[in-house]
């Protein structure tokens, strides 16, 4: 039997707790309809406190970006503000029901409307909706319109989707969930689009290209608008994953390059938390020929404003929308929380923070390639990918990985992107400091040299943390993906 | 203002490390032309600012806090322990990202396994995943698993025309180009009708059925006929139900259900104006490997501590890639955390309690409305929480009155049911006292006579 | 690594019995998914088959794969069985991890015992 070291919510249950009471009834009761009641309600029995208890216990087994260095490659782990835990929980935001009358919550429609309206101008589109619930949400919004918009000129054919083979696995998965067919690109020696491989791929049978840029080896194609020129000319069009905006904010426009429709994730560049993997948030923006093929509805002016009123804002539907891509209207929550963090930095400062999140990559990338070899070394954006492999020894990117645990640091991404040997997958973001990364560098340098020395304290790392190496095959292969009450409870 | 930690000095110091003089020398990779434009947004503010011009626009809504609701139709307001957020608002939960790091992560994963293992409890399903963005892209992703499931040989998916308006939509949406047929999809269609009437709808081509239970209209029928139907001709069966309903009901896994989804917001998590919410997503385990989204399973760590990891990650797009089911990658982590703090609280009684004060409260609202001269009840139906009421004027009309008395009516129907002109969906949870339920009838009786 | 002489192998690692007719994976694929915890066929019996056609579909632990016809026949009989013990793949690749029965097979192009394990072993470096 393993030990236990946290029981369930199922093994802490007790029969007769309960952690609250509602107030009784104040109206006559209505008889139940019997035949339609179900048996017994499985759930645990726990006073508050015990509730409590158990997830400060739990939240004591987490790393987290409030706790120390995050640099989860691709993921931008940047610190996330205070004060836009605070404003997402104002009753007035927090609060409303998204069916009711639009006179009633203007100040939600004029916040979604001006964050559109921010969006746009960040990153050089016609327009935004911010409906899509994460950045693979947003892709499959995106690859939608795509093909719609072939089809509204009649162009049927069209069926292959060019994807590079850097890109995250969602931009496959998108494509392939349409019934479209992946055309994989390569990369070429310095980690860019293979422009002869593009080339040969473009033809009148391609959707677009999912472009990511920069692209998950954290480098600026250095043929970008050769690339889209070459898409566009097939008559395709490029979609831009907007993963790794956060090294773009102020520094340049994906629709200035001539990318047709791009997903922002607010979770990763505009500072709204991870949550432990979710709520997202993947707004899409759209260049003017695709504007009318947004998800339904977006909020626009429903009537202009006089000089005594102000406008009226309400929803509207694109003339060829794909549709809705969920219920509702997005994840306002996160839009509130991005809207705050982009009123507070204004134009300079959304520079500044492409500016140290590259600055911060390029220097741990100068403090660290002399121990671990960099495949595409050169000026990268906001993070880099090392090969987590050192000459002489049989360490691997996972050992590494789980020895920076015991140095209390968050280990970078592994084994991405594919390209990639044993990759690590470095990105610092702009909220660290000096201090940090070096002592991240120092810790990966001493991590190496332990590597010849005692490569099995590798090996078996973790040491210092509340749990060890896990058994995935374990997990695989007996399946055991829920809990019950235990039999003393009833049944 | 920025976040950014780094002086002047250390910016220097960094700068020559790296072996540029300046920060823009960084950036000589991005075509000259387009680099560094000048973006045109509004000063940046301090917090002191953005907290009162925060505050401001939140003033700009009329909330909850001041309006008595009767809205529902897809998201409920109900009572949140205060507990709930007490949780979500731990750094340790909601600045960690998807845990990928089981032995850094035990937290996350516990939680999530604890989810899955609460919502199994509810639907009386086998297995559950970690949680999909909202109730209808559940409903979404539960197409995508009987298409592959049948390995796209069936085509048709067969949906009630009492399903969520909305979650209609997205199935049209994120199915439009696959080669499915959706029938049953209709506005039109005879609403007085039970599930059954479906049955004549599913052929031999048929991947899916897809109810909602209690349905749009708040009216819970029994779908064990229907299911039974639809698994004669070999197809599967998806239940979206009301997770707070649930308490009450015979679960969608004793009727017969293969999947059962649906909206999780309910469950001790705020109406934030329509996200984020929880679409949950449970299902029976011969199905496990069709199912989207992430998995948590139990498992031992080499101390040989019970542990949790994500499993059966193979089935997912980082690693197949096109041939994943679904491109979902992140869950609704922290949601799910609030449902599954919420459960923890309320817990086996308190859900009980909760979902009694709906049906006890809904049922003398309606009982009260029907008998209001103009008015009266649509279907004869058992219901929930929610039911049609028929108004004797254009239901936006009655909403404008009833605002002027800081109430907020229901959903007009008639914008998705062309039948139901003048009908109102009505939703009485626990957070509606009889003196509110009075206050409704005595302004709608003067609407009536106005 | 076990290449048993009797059998003809694929580039794509599957392995052909002409004396049984029956397809499955290689020793060499199993090694280099690790654990297997889910297999899928995706033909069935009276199925015909054409060389390069998808199989079935194999997860491990950490990997994917597909397993594709290495030969054109007709598909007599599916191991069943294996859907519940996905991991005999690994135990016993030639045996109990059999995946699908053909007949009327053509064999050509496939590759001896011999080239194949060459094949393995340029992979290894």
């Amino acid at each position: 039997m393993a030990k236990i070291i946290e029981p369930t919510l199922f093994e802490l249950s007790s029969p007769g707790r309960t952690g609250v009471t509602f107030p009784q009834s104040d109206v006559p009761p209505a008889s139940l309809p019997e035949n339609l009641l179900r048996g017994i309600l499985p759930l645990p029995e726990l006073a508050e406190v015990d509730v409590v208890r158990h997830y400060m216990r739990l939240s004591g087994f987490n790393y987290s970006v409030d706790a120390g260095f995050y640099p989860l490659g691709s993921c931008t782990m940047k610190y996330n503000p205070k004060i836009n835990e605070d404003t997402a929980r104002l009753p007035g935001f927090a609060a409303t029901h998204p069916l009711q009358p639009i006179e009633t919550v203007q100040g939600n429609l004029v916040m979604m409307y001006t964050l559109q309206e921010w969006l746009k101008e960040i990153a050089g589109f016609a327009a935004v909706s911010l409906q899509p619930a994460a950045g693979a949400h947003g892709e499959l919004t995106g690859v939608l319109m795509m093909r719609a918009y072939h089809h509204s000129r009649g162009d049927a054919k069209r069926k292959k989707m060019l994807i590079p083979d850097s890109a995250h696995g969602t931009n496959p998965a998108s494509s392939g969930m349409i019934g479209l067919d992946i055309v994989q690109i390569p990369s070429d020696a310095r980690g860019n689009v293979d422009l002869a491989s593009l080339r040969s791929a473009c033809d009148d049978s391609v959707v677009g290209l999912m472009l990511t840029n920069p692209n998950t080896l954290g480098l600026f194609d250095e043929h970008v608008e050769e690339v889209i020129r070459i898409v566009h000319e097939c008559g395709g069009l490029v979609y831009g994953d907007g993963a790794n905006l956060n090294a773009l904010l102020g520094i340049v426009r994906p629709g200035d390059l001539g990318i047709d429709l791009m997903h922002f994730n607010l979770h990763k560049t505009f500072s709204t938390p991870h949550g432990g993997g979710g709520p997202g948030s993947g707004p899409v923006g759209a260049a003017a020929h695709l504007v009318d093929f947004l998800p339904a509805p977006i909020v626009g002016i429903v009537e202009e404003g006089t000089s005594e009123t102000p406008p009226l804002y309400g929803f509207i539907d694109p003339a060829h929308s794909i549709g809705r891509v969920k219920a509702f209207h997005g994840h306002v929550g996160m839009i509130v929380r991005a809207f705050t963090y982009i009123a507070m930095h204004g134009a300079d400062g959304l520079r500044q923070i492409a500016e140290y999140a590259v600055l911060n990559a390029n220097y741990l990338l100068a403090r660290l390639r002399a121990t671990f070899p960099v495949p595409y070394d050169r000026i990268c954006m906001h993070e880099f990918v090392a090969e987590g492999r050192l000459a002489g020894t049989d360490i691997r990117a996972l050992d590494i990985a789980k020895r920076l645990m015991d140095y209390d640091f968050h280990p970078p991404t592994n084994y991405f992107p594919l390209i990639v040997h044993e990759a690590l997958m470095i990105e610092p973001t702009e909220t660290e400091n000096k201090a940090t990364l070096d002592a991240f560098a120092e810790a990966l340098i001493k991590i190496a040299a332990e590597a010849r020395t005692e490569p099995q304290l590798l090996h078996e790392a973790p040491h210092k943390t509340p749990f060890g190496r896990m058994d995935d095959v374990k997990a695989a292969r007996e399946l055991v993906l829920c809990c019950w009450l235990p039999p003393q409870d009833g049944k | 203002m920025t976040y950014i930690p780094i002086s002047p000095m250390e910016r220097d110091a960094m700068l020559k490390t790296i072996g540029v003089k300046t920060i823009d020398e960084l950036f000589k990779d991005v075509p000259a032309k387009h680099r560094f434009p000048e973006l045109k947004l509004p000063a940046a503010v301090t917090e002191m600012e953005a907290a009162a011009d925060m505050d401001d626009l939140a003033l700009g809504n009329e909330s909850l806090r001041d309006l008595v609701s009767f809205l529902g139709a897809g998201a409920y307001n109900h009572y949140i322990p205060a507990v709930v957020d007490h949780i979500l608002r731990r750094g340790e939960f909601y600045t960690a990202y998807t845990p990928y790091q089981p032995e850094i992560a035990q937290g996350t994963l516990q939680a999530i396994f604890e989810y899955q293992s609460l919502i199994t409890a509810l639907t009386g399903m086998e297995v559950s995943n970690a949680s999909h963005y909202d109730g209808a892209t559940a409903v979404a992703e539960a197409v995508n698993l009987a298409y592959a499931q049948f390995r796209g040989k069936r085509n048709r998916v067969v949906i009630s025309p009492a399903v969520h308006p909305q979650y209609r939509a997205v199935v049209r949406t994120y199915t439009q180009g696959m080669g499915i047929e959706l029938a049953g999809d209709d506005a039109r269609a005879d609403l007085e009708a039970g599930p059954e009437a479906l049955g004549a709808l599913v052929d031999d081509n048929t991947a899916l059925v897809i109810i909602q239970y209690p349905d749009f209209f708040g009216r819970i029928h029994d779908p064990a006929a229907l299911i039974e139907q639809a698994h004669a001709r070999g197809a599967l069966v998806c239940v979206a139900a009301n997770p707070t309903a649930l308490a009450l009901l015979k679960t969608p896994g004793e009727l017969g259900a293969d999947i059962v989804v649906g909206e999780g917001q309910p469950l001790g998590i705020p109406l934030s104006y329509g996200g984020p919410y929880l679409g949950f997503f449970a299902t029976r385990r011969q199905y496990v490997h069709k199912m989207a989204g992430r998995l948590v399973g139990e498992t031992e760590d080499n101390r040989g501590q019970r542990a949790y990891v994500l499993t059966l990650t193979a089935r997912e797009q980082h690693i197949k890639r096109d041939r994943a089911t679904s491109n979902i990658c992140t869950n609704q982590g922290l949601m799910a955390l609030a449902s599954a703090v919420y459960l923890a609280v309320v817990g086996r009684s308190g859900l009980r309690q909760v979902a009694e004060l709906c049906f006890h409260k809904a049922h003398y609202a309606a009982e009260t409305l029907g008998k209001l001269p103009g008015f009266s009840l649509c279907f004869s139906a058992p219901f929930f929480h929610e039911f049609s009421l028929c108004c004797p004027k254009p239901v936006q009309e009655i909403n404008r009155h009833l605002l002027e008395h800081g109430i907020l009516g229901g959903y007009d129907l008639g914008q998705d049911y062309p039948a139901l002109k003048d009908h109102m969906l009505l939703a009485v949870t626990e957070m509606n006292t009889k003196d509110d339920i009075d206050a409704l009838a005595g302004v709608l009786a003067e609407v009536c006579h106005g | 690594m076990n290449i048993p002489a009797n059998l003809k192998y694929s580039k794509s690692d599957e392995w052909y019995d002409p004396a049984s007719g029956k397809i499955g994976l290689t020793d060499y694929a199993q090694s280099q998914l690790s654990d297997i915890v889910f297999v899928e066929v995706l033909v069935s019996a009276g199925d015909a088959l054409e060389t390069g056609k998808t199989l079935a579909s194999v997860e491990s632990v950490k990997a994917a794969a597909e397993t594709y016809a290495p030969v054109k026949g007709k598909v007599v009989a599916v191991n069943e069985a294996l859907s519940g013990t996905p991991e005999v793949l690994n135990s016993d690749p030639y045996g109990a991890g059999w995946m699908v029965q053909v007949a009327e097979a053509d064999a050509s192009g496939m590759l001896d015992a011999e080239s194949y394990s060459h094949y393995c072993q340029e992979r290894e470096h």
